[in-house]
């Protein structure tokens, strides 16, 4: 392996860091309408009326739209495979308003300045409806969020809008209660998380316009090109054959771009008026009406033996949809797969969960999707059982962790095929230095340092759901051109398929042209999503290079008129072993275009049937001042098995970009909305994302298993690394103040009270 | 209103309103590098150099500048190179979207702060670029790397 396992630089680095017009706001063209919406000031409304007239007459102004200008066709934005988990609970613009922000009307004006002042100039009179706010009151609460008749769930996820219900389930593996009833300890908490907002850097950006065959063709920053052109083609009840999507370089992406967020409402506008459209969220709408993490309360039930023995856990999840179902029924799953699953020890375990509408902003994808409030909650709670059994946190891991060869508790019937999970904890021992620091230690300033532990995993794809599909061609001279249909929004996918496919080919990385998405022209991918490239994409290369080698080979042998089996390919040349019979790449690549039925290609697919979880263990250290509450991270450290790590600097970076997060998620982000339901963090300086001061020091290794279904051994990394920093660091908080918190994230303002409240 | 300035080392005249922020100015100059991220001085993307020192233009309206010097990614591509060089060598750019700004910045330190720089003080130069992909060390090992080079070379 040449390339594979090494620290290569991204192929698009240098376009990026020279500040190249490559993302889609730079490409805009010239005499496009700039597309700006009125949104709703009421959490639950009806329109009434609603009068254009003075919108229209703002010079530059083209056109003005309105609910009763829209397709009639419910759909979701979740790009997801079809048939879409997520209900169709969406139109393009709709009479009820269902969250502040929700889309009252759309402006299309030759300038922004333009569509902004006719924003302003629009009459609406809102029939104002009380909103519905507590998500944990939603269930068969009067106040319906859609109470619409044409309300439409293709999956049998337990959708009921007629009771706030997106969906409903439950899975138990032997019997929870009866092993509960038998277990000397039993340990109960419920926690709360929030609607945290992935932030990436660039805001929802698409352009729209029709091409020279009069198709429909977007430019939009998205994680899913493919499933964009599935939900325009719904929501504007059009063919997807006049549909065209674009993926340019993304400035970010972590889930939010999993939904069509910003493309339907220039596309809408460039099919009313023939007319190129933009829409730029600004920073305040992607704060506000983006597609956030779903805010969840998980309540854990932990039945253990006085060793520490952990026999049965059930787990309680209820999610806050807000006003939209996107990814509702499917990102709460993972709140008792990937939590439970850590956990070989079990006996029984069962899983429940319900998630509502609410009249808050709508939920979708982000990076850990579900897992990421489970495993804070399962953690929590074993490290709570810890301290009440008097063991070391992370001994009672050691004694029950999920090891290799056995079957998962609640993973879709999988075994754990590939697992350093245990090496994982001895090496964050080793770098956090826990025996000695552990637990907590009061320096002489007052200050108390502490450290906390947690495990985390994730998945690998969704097992027999997600596809990737590549496509290599031979062309003259012996280059290549890697056609793939995933999307690198950042994390090097363009990147590291060409590491697998130079290693595959046995040529230089020089060699591969590859080129992102263009629905028209890229194999079918279903996108970016589920930590899935890496591992589901990365095989479908290992397949189409398999392929083109044969296929390079008996047109080498072809050409020395030798039979295939007697010929070998090297990268360079095909030749005949113990001879001076050889013809190169470069004579194959000319004679495949020239008087031939085909030329040299290979398409493949792949879909995998497992989807095997990267594992890892995570250790907080952190500096408390128990005079003002103020916490201080003053080190993380990590230790990773995503299998075989196909790019080095790439992994690492993911990582310590994965626990940041994870830090803002713990310490810093918070949502928090008005009595009347509007969101008041919906800038920068009110979401307040971790700076470089207050990621403090992260340190990363890896101890790679390797998984015998993945590419070159590898498994995904994306979104498991996202998942410790909130458990370990509340375990630090633990073990440092004797206080256990349950709600995210935990200020300084609530140590403080917290510590009050101990001390009377 | 016209405003003039000296952009990347030539004149730029154009009309605009007065309420056009620099950074808009700058787009449609067609310094594309120039990224909005928050309209709230609070993510640093959209970092130029106004007389040499770095400045948000989204803080900055577009007739404050006039007849200042304003450089932005498109006028140092050797700099954003030399130091993009080191960034890529961490994989420390990721999405790249918050990389002009906080190279813009990165360059401007690269004058105050040489290889004896605590990472303290780097950080706390930076800290008002953000950056959602990294975590931020990647980039202080490209800036060691980098600032050790800069130091190696004028010896």
């Amino acid at each position: 392996m040449k390339y594979v396992n090494q620290a290569i630089r991204k192929v698009d680095a240098m376009s990026l860091v020279t500040g190249k017009p490559v993302y889609t706001g730079d490409m805009v063209p010239a005499n496009t309408l700039m597309v700006k919406m009125l949104r709703s000031p009421h959490a639950h409304a009806l329109i009434e009326e609603i009068d254009t007239a003075a919108a229209l007459k703002v010079p530059g102004v083209v056109a003005v739209f309105t609910y009763k200008d829209v397709p009639q066709s419910r759909f979701t934005t979740a790009g997801q495979t079809y048939p879409e988990p997520s209900p169709y609970d969406r139109l393009i613009l709709d009479r009820r308003l269902r969250c502040v922000g929700d889309p009252v009307a759309l402006v299309a004006a030759e300038t922004e300045a333009a569509a902004a002042k006719a924003v302003g100039l629009i009459k609406v009179k809102y029939q104002v409806l009380e909103p519905l706010l507590d998500f944990t009151q939603a269930k068969d609460n009067p106040i319906l969020v859609h109470p619409e008749e044409d309300f439409k769930a293709l999956c049998p996820v337990g959708a009921d809008n007629k009771r706030n219900l997106c969906s409903t389930d439950c899975m138990e593996n032997g019997d929870v209660e009866a092993e509960l009833a038998t277990c000397p300890v039993v340990i109960e908490r419920t926690f709360y998380t929030k609607a945290n907002n992935q932030a990436m850097m660039e805001p929802f950006v698409t352009f729209s316009y029709l091409d020279e065959y009069g198709r429909l063709t977007l430019v939009s920053s998205t994680q899913v090109p493919f499933h964009v052109r599935r939900i325009l083609s719904n929501a504007l009840e059009m063919s997807k054959a006049n549909i065209r999507v674009i993926k340019p370089r993304i400035g970010g992406g972590f889930g939010a771009k999993q939904s069509a967020v910003s493309e339907v409402y220039p596309a809408f506008v460039t099919m009313k008026t023939g007319r190129p459209a933009c829409l730029c969220f600004t920073r305040q709408e992607s704060q506000a009406n983006g597609s956030p993490r779903h805010q969840m309360r998980v309540t854990v039930r932990i039945g253990a033996d006085e060793d520490g023995t952990i026999r049965a856990m059930d787990v309680k999840a209820l999610s806050n949809a807000g006003a939209y179902g996107e990814h509702g029924p499917t990102t709460v799953g993972l709140v008792g797969t990937k939590s439970i699953s850590l956990y070989g020890s079990l006996k029984a375990a069962r899983f429940s969960s319900e998630v509502v509408y609410s009249n808050t902003m709508g939920a979708g994808a982000y990076r850990g999707y579900g897992a990421t409030q489970g495993i804070f909650a399962v953690e929590s709670t074993v490290n709570e059982l810890a301290a009440q059994l008097g063991m070391d946190p992370c001994a009672i891991r050691e004694k029950n962790m999920v090891r290799l060869g056995q079957k998962f508790a609640m993973y879709y019937g999988e075994d754990c095929t590939s697992c350093t999970l245990d090496k994982c904890m001895e090496t964050a021992k080793k770098m956090m230095d826990w025996d000695n620091k552990a637990p907590r230690r009061v320096l002489e300033n007052g200050h108390i340092r502490a450290v906390g532990v947690a495990m985390a995993m994730q998945g690998s794809g969704i097992s027999g759901v997600d596809i990737g599909s590549v496509e290599i061609r031979l062309n003259d001279d012996g280059f290549y051109t890697l056609l793939v249909g995933c999307t690198d929004m950042g994390t090097g996918c363009d990147t590291i398929l060409t590491q697998m496919a130079a290693d595959c080919l046995d040529c230089p990385m020089e060699n591969i042209s590859v080129r992102g998405v263009d629905t028209d022209q890229s194999p079918y991918d279903c996108g970016s999503y589920a930590s899935s490239t890496t591992y589901v994409t990365g095989m479908a290369v290992v397949k189409a290079c398999a392929q083109l080698r044969e296929k390079i080979l008996a047109q080498g042998a072809k050409m020395l008129d030798v039979p295939a089996d007697t010929a070998e390919f090297d990268g360079g040349r095909v030749f005949v072993p113990g001879t001076d019979r050889e013809v190169s790449l470069s004579a194959i690549g000319y004679a495949s275009f020239e008087g031939h039925a085909r030329c040299i290609s290979a398409c493949e697919s792949h879909s995998s049937p497992v989807s095997p979880p990267p594992m890892m263990v995570g250790m907080a250290e952190i500096d408390l001042d128990p005079e003002t509450g103020k916490i201080q991270l003053m080190d993380y450290v990590a230790a990773v098995d995503c299998g075989t790590v196909v790019n080095k600097n790439l992994a690492r970076v993911q990582t310590e970009g994965g626990i940041v997060q994870g830090i803002g998620m713990a310490l810093y982000e918070d949502i928090q909305y008005t009595k009347a339901g509007r969101m008041m963090n919906d800038s920068f300086l009110q979401y307040r994302i971790p700076t470089r001061l207050e990621a403090g020091a992260i340190r990363v290794e890896f101890e790679s298993s390797y998984e015998p279904s993945g590419p070159f051994g590898a498994k995904s990394i994306g979104e498991l690394v996202i998942n410790t920093p909130a458990p370990a660091i509340l375990g630090a908080i633990q073990n440092a103040t004797g206080v256990a918190f349950h709600t995210l994230p935990v200020k300084p303002e609530d140590v403080v009270m917290a510590l009050r409240n101990k001390a009377e | 209103m016209q405003v003039t300035i000296q952009l990347n080392g030539r004149p730029y005249t154009a009309e605009t309103a007065p309420d056009t922020q620099l950074l808009h100015f700058l787009r449609d100059a067609g310094c594309k590098s120039v990224k909005c991220g928050c309209e709230t001085s609070g993510c640093g993307l959209c970092t130029v150099h106004m007389d040499g020192k770095p400045v948000l233009s989204c803080s900055v309206l577009a007739g404050q500048a006039d007849g200042h010097t304003v450089t932005t990614l498109e006028g140092l591509q050797k700099e954003a190179e030399e130091f993009g060089g080191f960034l890529a060598d961490q994989g420390g750019e990721q999405c790249g979207f918050c990389s002009p700004g906080f190279i813009m910045s990165v360059l401007a330190m690269g004058k105050e702060l040489g290889a004896d720089a605590t990472d303290e003080e780097i950080r706390e130069y930076l800290e008002g670029n953000l950056c959602r992909c990294t975590g931020y060390q990647s980039q202080l090992r490209a800036i060691r790397a980098w600032l050790a080079a800069k130091e190696g070379k004028a010896e």
